[in-house]
């Protein structure tokens, strides 16, 4: 969902031809992700479709496509609207750790196991973003922050879920 | 791969209460070890054991191939001097004495003159981005300036083994995190190993790999850092 808003954001900063679009994303948000040219194009047919930007006409050049894309008013209030919306807040109930837990007691498997191998991938994870929160640039120090906060949140449930295991087993079984 | 330090089922008790129940763990020479674990799960006591500050009911601590907990205190208390470093929590800095005067000190016990003790301190302050506050005592630090005087202090001596408690404990995520950079930094510099306790996943992250101390045993050993 948020390739097209973030496409959109960038067409809004200044019109640009599709494969400018791509660079742009990838410089900013792909880390290590970039964006297939296909789902670029796809994307921007989609948007013009819905109103959301314009396709000028080709313009001479080399390459297959000099088409440059306009945001529209409508693309506009649609960035701004993005923008102002909290995401939601989650509560990630039915995660796959849970899954697991809750399956593996189920099934009178070892469940302490799987959460100590889930804490050391987890750790390994961690070790890795913190070498980038050591030596990268800040944009990648705070996407590994945030990275970081979250499989730290995870942390924190598996000491928790490791400490409950036998009464939620008792009540798994019940 | 040679053992710098290492615990063989270590027991502990404080009076009725087990604390250990059976700890191992080896270390490597440079290697930077991440003891971590719930409150009360015995890590601490585990770090104080392999440090000689404690000595366990059985089991054995053995550090550069020589078993430290059958040597009597006053060994240990020079092991501790002469090889060991310390950074905790809370209150290591004497108030008495100005900031180099504190990282000067295991110099001078040491038995440097002072002249070149001061001096050696002094260098550490550069390294550490304390620049200027030399002369300050503990009460005029702030908290992130006054665990980089400890680690100066602790490091000060190139000790062989570096063991630090909870050593962000007190500092805030970001000054925390600051000084982990440098003590991780400074430890690859002078090669010395860590052994560092932590309940915090973005603390024990600095390490390259992690021991979970649970019900005062070592219940797990993660991977090893792999390097990119």
């Amino acid at each position: 969902m948020t390739v097209p808003l973030a496409l959109l954001g960038l067409l809004e900063r200044e019109p640009s031809h599709g494969y400018d679009l791509k660079r742009d994303y990838d410089v900013y948000f792909g880390r290590g992700k970039p964006l297939p040219f296909s789902q670029v194009y796809s994307t921007l047919g989609r948007l013009a479709r819905d109103g959301k930007v314009e396709a000028r006409e080709p313009e001479p050049g080399a390459g297959p496509d000099r088409r440059r894309y306009v945001i529209t008013d409508l693309g506009v209030t649609e960035v701004e609207t993005w923008l102002n919306e909290p995401v939601e807040a989650e509560p990630h109930l039915q995660t796959v750790l849970f899954t697991k837990v809750v399956l593996a007691l189920l099934l009178g498997r070892d469940a302490e196991a799987y959460l100590d191998a889930q804490r050391a991938a987890h750790l390994a994870r961690m070790r890795e973003l913190t070498e980038i929160k050591r030596t990268g640039p800040l944009m990648d120090r705070l996407l590994a922050d945030h990275g970081m906060f979250h499989l730290e949140a995870d942390l924190r449930w598996i000491e928790l879920t490791s400490a409950r295991l036998e009464p939620l087993a008792a009540e798994v079984r019940s | 791969m040679s053992v710098l330090v290492e615990a063989r089922d270590a027991v502990l008790s404080f009076g009725p209460t087990p604390a250990l129940r059976g700890a191992s763990l080896t270390v490597t020479p440079g290697e930077i070890v991440a003891v971590m674990g719930p409150s009360g799960s015995g890590k601490s006591t585990l770090l104080h054991c392999l440090a000689g500050i404690l000595v366990p009911d059985g089991g054995e601590i053995w550090f550069e191939g020589r078993r430290v907990d059958t040597l009597p205190e006053a060994q240990r208390s020079e092991l501790r001097r002469r090889r060991f470093g310390f950074v905790f929590q809370f209150g290591q800095l004497v108030p008495e004495l100005t900031a180099v005067e504190n990282v000067a000190l295991p110099l001078l016990l040491g038995g440097t003159r002072r002249a070149a003790a001061l001096a050696e301190a002094r260098a550490w302050f550069e390294r550490l981005g304390l620049e200027g506050v030399e002369g300050r005592r503990s009460g005029e630090l702030s908290g992130g300036q006054a665990q980089r005087v400890a680690l100066a202090r602790a490091l000060v001596t190139r000790p062989g083994v570096l063991f630090a408690d909870e050593p962000t404990g007190s500092l805030d995520s970001l000054t925390g995190e600051h000084v982990m950079d440098l003590l991780v930094s400074s430890a690859r510099d002078e090669g010395t190993t860590v052994i560092l306790v932590t309940h915090e996943p973005r603390i024990a992250a600095y390490a390259d790999r992690d021991v979970i101390v649970r019900d005062g045993k070592t219940a797990l050993l993660s991977v090893q850092r792999t390097t990119t």
